[in-house]
């Protein structure tokens, strides 16, 4: 029963203005609800990552809308599309100017492993360069896909343990 | 006491008194908002003003052109998917014709037609990213989430049909890799009842737009020569006033039974290839209502090309010749005769081109694609000296390339 | 198509050198190298042919002589008509012809992919540099005895690639595409298998 169990949560008129939690379920809290990505769109998936961004499927509803082409404003880069070899310096060097705490998503085949391009001009997946925390299946995976790749991370960074790594840092 | 001040009245002047300026370089890409894709330009500018700009193409070379080589025919359809994705039925179309040119095969006329029909919803489909993106580009984001709503829509269409939402490797050698499923024209025919309205809207949105006006009106001007001069083809080349569509200047697929008209721009500033393009969208629909209304019945592959085309997976289960068929072509790949041919299709970019050089067998001995996006860009050190920087973002958006075809 | 035919029927009092060419659908000619250009203009000044259309290049393989051939596809924007002009570059081993720029500014580009993918040089091209593959790649991507995995290659950014410890290497190439080929009766051999296997599980990478 919903009232039952009301006593044991925060209440304003007990508690004031307090809330007692563990500090890492704060900041993943925080983190894992406003990821701001920064679409590294480089081809056929850049398009359904698109599609993700537009009115129909609205990445807004998993706080991810403020797509930032600007890597120092952005927390997670999805690399969406084939990363050739002569694009896999800048992918990189976008990835590193990117501000810590910083995800990874490797969007469709070609970004995962080089996928149907098995030639002499694509890096076989962009987890040569980078670190990836999730990787889409698909050419291209469907915009739910996508959004099943970001609840995932978003898990992922529920987990982490920020508060220490603050510390260390 | 004295200040110093920095600036004595002799230095960094020039003869006529004016500031010694340098020249910056500028390297946009190849990550960058307004391009769509990977394209690098790399610019020289004094003060706003570009002095020279340098393409650098090739952030999406995947190798296609080896890939073909490296397999048969049939096993390169999902790649040309890939080449102008924002329109693959309509590159799946132009590399079914030109494989059958060189097998010297007819389809049924209802194969022609529903071919057609899809290269025409993948050119609504890629002018409305194209016109999306553009507005993007000149600061118009409403226009993008309309236009994305209707390419929704024909997402939805195109899964029905093939399967996939853009990667749908629809038009094979020798056919279609299925029949129109029961109902489909008459949901095609809904689309394109309420898309004409909303099509007015958008459009509404942008072409008495002052914003959208002063940064397109007499930007980017493209003369008639030249467009020819670069090998401009598609809205960019008819917006420069060359009235060429191959689809009525040389039809293929049966266009030539359809009623259209070919929109040609006056001017040949990114506005008019704007304009080029919404109207190139009512067409469209009228072809498409065309088509459909005079849909002919028959089989939807060649039947006669054992060789190339693989039967209905139902007669391969049920049928000895078929199976039989159907396990020549998977082990021996379609055969081809030696020889070569060169095939354009009127794609949403242009001429989408294909040579494929056979020594006979299955698989192509060199295949070139000739990509429209490419020879589009070719014209950027031209039309862009001379430009603001700002204007290179609304010249970019008005050319609407993509880099999938452009780099291969 | 009496057009093309007409032209090519007018090139040939002109040039001797200018023979057919197989073709299974426009008009096609040979050219000699040495009438290219002149040819071209020709086409274009005279006939029409105003626009090109492609500029491709083509390995015959190694061994094979000529190896190279150039393909031009013009275009006339009023008559809609293609022709296919092709030549054969006089040399194997430094294949070179005559550019186009000066005729065609669309030329320019195509030029440079053809310089880029099969190594053909264009005299009096004004920038000849590679167009897909970065500046500094030491192959040619297209020639025949290249393979479709590629060879290991440094990347162009060695602060990356001081940080990544990644370089360009060749693709695997034993997960496919399998390719069927035609084997007669012996059905050991048409199995469908990967066409190039210049390095998978049991051989060694190329350039490794």
């Amino acid at each position: 029963m919903v009232s039952a169990n009301s006593e044991l949560t925060y209440d304003s008129k007990i508690e004031g203005d307090v809330i007692v939690t563990r500090a890492d379920a704060v900041i993943n809290w925080i983190r894992s609800n406003s990821m701001w990505p920064m679409p590294m769109g480089l081809a056929c998936c850049a398009i359904e990552l698109m599609a993700v961004a537009a009115s129909r499927f609205d990445i807004a509803r998993f706080g991810a809308e403020v797509m930032r082409f600007s890597p120092k404003q952005s927390d997670c880069m999805i690399v969406s599309g084939t990363v050739t070899y002569k694009m896999s310096s800048a992918v990189r060097r976008i990835y590193d100017q990117m501000a810590e705490p910083k995800w990874v998503i490797a969007m469709g085949a070609c970004a995962s492993t080089g996928g149907m391009y098995r030639s002499y001009a694509v890096l076989q997946g962009v987890d040569r360069i980078l670190p990836v925390d999730v990787y889409v299946s698909g050419c291209p995976p469907r915009p739910e896909a996508l959004l099943d790749a970001l609840v995932k991370l978003q898990e992922k960074v529920k987990r982490e343990r920020s508060f220490s790594k603050l510390n260390t840092a | 006491m004295p200040v110093e001040h920095i600036f004595p009245d002799s230095a960094s002047r020039n003869a006529q008194g004016e500031f010694e300026t340098e020249k910056m370089s500028l390297s946009m890409g190849p990550s960058h908002p307004s391009t769509h894709g990977v394209l690098r330009l790399q610019m020289e500018l004094d003060g706003e003003i570009v002095t020279k700009a340098d393409p650098v193409v090739g952030y999406l070379h995947r190798g296609d052109e080896k890939i073909a080589e490296n397999m048969t025919y049939n096993q390169f359809v999902p790649y040309t998917d890939r080449l102008d994705y924002l329109a693959p039925l309509a590159n799946n179309m132009a590399y079914a014709i030109a494989v059958e040119k060189l097998a010297k095969l007819e389809v049924p006329a209802r194969c022609q037609a529903i071919r057609v029909i899809t290269a025409e919803l993948a050119r609504i489909s890629a002018h409305m990213m194209g016109l999306g993106a553009f507005g993007i580009d000149v600061g118009a984001w409403t226009v993008f989430l309309y236009s994305f709503t209707e390419r929704e829509k024909l997402y939805k269409l195109f899964e029905e049909l093939t399967g996939a939402r853009f990667t749908t490797s629809y038009s094979r050698i020798g056919g279609v890799s299925r029949d129109i499923p029961a109902g489909w024209t008459d949901r095609v025919n809904a689309f394109c009842d309420q898309f004409l309205p909303i099509l007015e809207e958008i459009l509404s949105l942008l072409t008495r737009n002052r914003i959208f006006t002063d940064r397109t009106v007499g930007i980017g001007v493209i003369s008639r020569e030249d467009a020819v001069n670069f090998g401009l083809t598609g809205p960019n080349l008819r917006a420069s006033g060359v009235p060429l569509d191959l689809r009525k200047d040389k039809p293929y697929s049966g266009y030539e039974q359809y009623d259209f008209d070919v929109a040609v721009g006056t001017k040949g500033d990114a506005y008019d290839r704007y304009l080029v393009r919404g109207e190139e969208m009512r067409q469209s629909v009228r072809i498409i209502k065309q088509a459909i209304a005079k849909l002919p019945g028959g089989k939807w592959y060649a039947e006669d090309a054992r060789k190339i085309f693989a039967p209905p997976k139902e007669k391969v289960l049920t049928s000895m010749e078929e199976l039989i068929q159907n396990f020549m072509l998977v082990t021996e790949g379609p055969q081809m005769p030696a020889g070569e041919v060169y095939f354009e299709a009127e794609n949403p970019k242009g001429a989408l081109g294909f040579y494929v050089v056979s020594k006979g067998g299955g698989v192509p001995y060199r295949l070139k694609i000739r990509a429209p996006s490419f020879c589009n860009l070719s014209i950027l050190p031209k039309v862009c000296v001379g430009a603001m920087v700002s204007d290179v973002v609304s010249i970019l958006g008005s050319l609407d390339f993509v880099m999938g075809e452009c780099d291969r | 198509m009496p057009k093309a035919l007409d032209a090519i029927a007018a090139l040939r009092g002109k040039w001797s050198g200018v023979t057919d060419r197989a073709s299974l659908d426009q008009p096609a000619i040979n050219v000699p190298a040495a009438d290219l250009l002149a040819v071209l203009g020709f086409l274009k000044q005279e006939q029409g042919f105003d626009m090109l259309a492609d500029v491709s290049g083509i390995d015959w393989s190694p061994g094979v002589s000529p190896r190279f051939t150039v393909v031009y596809h013009l275009l006339s924007t009023t008559d809609h008509e293609y022709v296919r002009v092709a030549v054969d570059c006089p040399s194997d081993t430094l294949p070179e012809v005559p550019s186009a720029v000066g005729l065609w500014q669309g030329a320019n580009w195509h030029e440079r992919e053809a310089f880029d993918m099969f190594g053909i040089r264009f005299s009096g091209h004004p920038d000849l540099r590679r167009i897909l593959m970065w500046d500094g790649y030491p192959h040619f991507p297209l020639r025949k005895d290249f393979p479709l995995a590629g060879v290991d290659t440094l990347l162009p950014d060695l602060e990356v690639v001081a940080e990544t410890k990644t370089n360009a290497i060749a693709a695997p190439m034993a997960g496919g595409p399998f390719v069927a080929a035609s084997g007669g009766i012996n059905m050991t051999n048409a199995e469908p298998r990967a066409k190039d296997e210049s390095w998978n599980e049991r051989r060694p990478k190329p350039g490794s």
